[in-house]
């Protein structure tokens, strides 16, 4: 079995702050990390490996430094990887991203199984992987919880929906993403950095790939983005100070008949 | 029927979900900018009757509707060709879904297909004046910004919609609107995955139902002085939500998490309880009807969407005000 993982590097939001004069993201000093939501994925296609015997490979589209998320894939036990980077895709919404991902999975050879995170936490569109799978003519299940079984040419799983969970079974070649429920991915080893700093990464570029240049970058997309703002939050807030013993009382009742205008409370 | 906005209902085991009654909310402002007529598809099998009707009292021109043995439970493959066959016979502008299971997997499988732009999780939807594209507002890297989105050169515009970010549209009996039938699309009779069986959630614990929510975040310190808050949240007969930290440290599980990677509520009450506020937190809970905040930090961020704030210790603060709420009731 072949499995390709889709991974993408993102900022890591946790530590994105907001200029609180320009009201705009400062990027200047934000790290960039795997997706933390494609650890999963990766971590659902070694769990594949070990228990059915797998060829695994990363796959990340994004500008030259992508190859270090490729690496860290490597570095937890993924076998080889693809770093998909031109300038040309620069822009590129989730139509075209997706356009070009399959476009180079295609070039890769023959996978049974695609798997991808629930959402990259920048974008949080989460729409790649069923993208991925209408481009390439493949069926997809997605919030993927549970890997049940997997034969040749199928895979059971559970996925996960509004009121409870779901067992299907999807016949291979084909797409999952999965959520942090199929397990907590494991951490890179001292072994696997190693091999990663030895281990080619396939570098692709629009030149190596069968695509329609327009269909591709910013002029590819179908959507634009016309706006950028911050969310603005309009309420007026009644503060009361409890700061001390004496002050408890006057909040609480304070608000007591708050709740009871908003009729929260019986009055 | 053709150029019109259109919503994808959805339905549940034959009966018609509330996301279908939130889209038409959503439809209806549209239509009423664009002068469009507004249509819902649905796609399912033994649909009742009565979901049809409460569709276009809910605000539906039109329904359509293939009802087919092959769409019993939803499969990506029958549902995008239906959707395709609709988007072939009606040419919509605009097709709206929800931000669910199924709408995040199958409008960006038909969006591919049809090669189209499509825009997740919106939580404001506008018609541009002088151009009538749709405006598809949404979150980004983590609701710290909003970006608003379009898609201007190709045919539909589609977007998914958060679920509870608007409330249900009125129901207005006796309004007109046509049912059309549509036979299941040959391509739709054939699927990749099948499905098995569904298994419901055990603990019957629905977060987005609950009229009143207490959430608690990391000023509780730790899981030993929850008990607190399942008081504070029995005496008001709230559901308790909580913050992704206190999730993250395993005090709560993750049905009750709320915000951006958790679930959106709108509840007529919030009551958070040493929440901090952080932007993805509050993408998920600033539409609520009332809000309160209790948390020690006067700068807190909770503050800036709260109605009403106390500044304080929480452990201070709850008993006596659990003890007042009790005897309310007695009183009552």
């Amino acid at each position: 079995m072949r499995i390709a993982v889709c991974i993408k590097q993102v900022p890591d939001t946790k530590s994105v702050k907001m200029d609180p004069t320009t009201g705009t993201v400062v990027r200047k000093g934000v790290q960039s990390i795997v997706n933390p939501l494609d650890l999963y994925a990766l971590e659902t296609a070694l769990q594949m490996k070990e228990t059915y015997g797998a060829e695994t490979v990363a796959v990340s589209m994004g500008p030259p430094q992508a190859i270090e998320a490729v690496k860290e894939a490597i570095a937890m036990g993924i076998d080889g990887g693809a770093l998909i980077s031109d300038r040309a895709f620069a822009g590129s919404d989730t139509w075209a991203t997706a356009y070009i991902l399959a476009a180079a999975i295609k070039q890769l050879g023959h996978f049974d199984l695609i798997i991808c995170g629930e959402r990259a936490t920048d974008g949080d569109t989460g729409q790649i992987g069923p993208e991925i799978a209408a481009e390439l003519d493949m069926p997809t299940v997605t919030y993927v919880n549970k890997l049940i079984a997997a034969e040749a040419k199928a895979v059971k799983v559970s996925r996960l929906v509004e009121d409870g969970a779901e067992e299907v079974a999807m016949e291979l070649p084909g797409v999952l993403t999965v959520v942090k429920e199929v397990g907590e991915p494991r951490l890179p080893t001292l072994r696997g950095k190693l091999k990663a700093k030895s281990t080619e990464i396939t570098s692709m570029a629009l030149k190596d790939l069968e695509l329609n240049t327009s269909y591709i970058g910013l002029k590819g997309s179908p959507t634009r983005v016309v706006k950028i703002f911050q969310p603005k939050v309009v309420r007026e807030c009644r503060k009361v100070y409890a700061e001390n013993e004496g002050m408890v009382e006057e909040a609480v009742e304070q608000l007591v008949g708050f709740l009871k205008s908003r009729e929260v409370l019986a009055s | 029927m053709k150029n019109d906005i259109w919503i994808v209902a959805e339905q549940h085991q034959g009966k018609v979900a509330g996301i279908s009654f939130e889209l038409l909310t959503r439809g209806l402002a549209l239509a009423a900018k664009s002068g469009q007529k507004l249509c819902a598809m649905l796609f399912g099998h033994n649909i009742e009757e009565s979901g049809l009707q409460e569709l276009i009292d809910r605000g539906a021109d039109m329904v359509a509707v293939i009802d087919a043995p092959e769409l019993k439970n939803f499969l990506v493959e029958p549902y995008s060709q239906c959707m395709l066959e609709i988007l072939r016979k009606y040419e919509p502008q605009i097709v709206l879904a929800g931000a669910t299971s199924s709408g995040r997997t199958v409008l960006p499988y038909v969006a591919m297909t049809a090669h189209t732009g499509l825009t997740a999780d919106c939580t404001e939807l506008d018609i541009e004046p002088e151009s009538g594209l749709l405006l598809q507002t949404r979150p980004a890297i983590g609701g710290n910004i909003m970006a608003t989105i379009k898609c201007p050169d190709f045919r539909p515009q589609m977007a998914t919609i958060r679920p509870r970010s608007t409330p249900q549209a009125p129901r207005l009996a006796g309004r007109a609107g046509t049912i059309e039938r549509l036979p299941l699309p040959e391509k739709a009779k054939f699927s990749r995955v099948r499905f098995d069986r569904f298994i419901p959630e055990e603990e019957e614990f629905n977060l987005q139902d609950a009229e009143r929510i207490v959430v608690v975040g990391r000023g509780i310190k730790k899981a030993e002085n929850l008990p607190l808050i399942r008081e504070l949240a029995d005496a008001l007969g709230a559901a308790v939500g909580a913050t992704r930290e206190v999730i993250d440290r395993g005090w709560l599980s993750y049905p009750h998490q709320i915000g951006l990677s958790g679930k959106t509520v709108t509840p007529k009450f919030y009551f958070a309880v040493g929440v901090s506020g952080a932007i993805q937190h509050l993408a998920g809970m600033q539409t609520s009807e009332t809000i309160v905040a209790v948390n020690s930090d006067p700068e807190a961020q909770i503050f800036q969407v709260a109605d009403f704030g106390i500044v304080g210790n929480l452990f201070e603060v709850l008993p006596p005000l659990i003890e007042k709420i009790k005897r309310g009731e007695k009183a009552w």
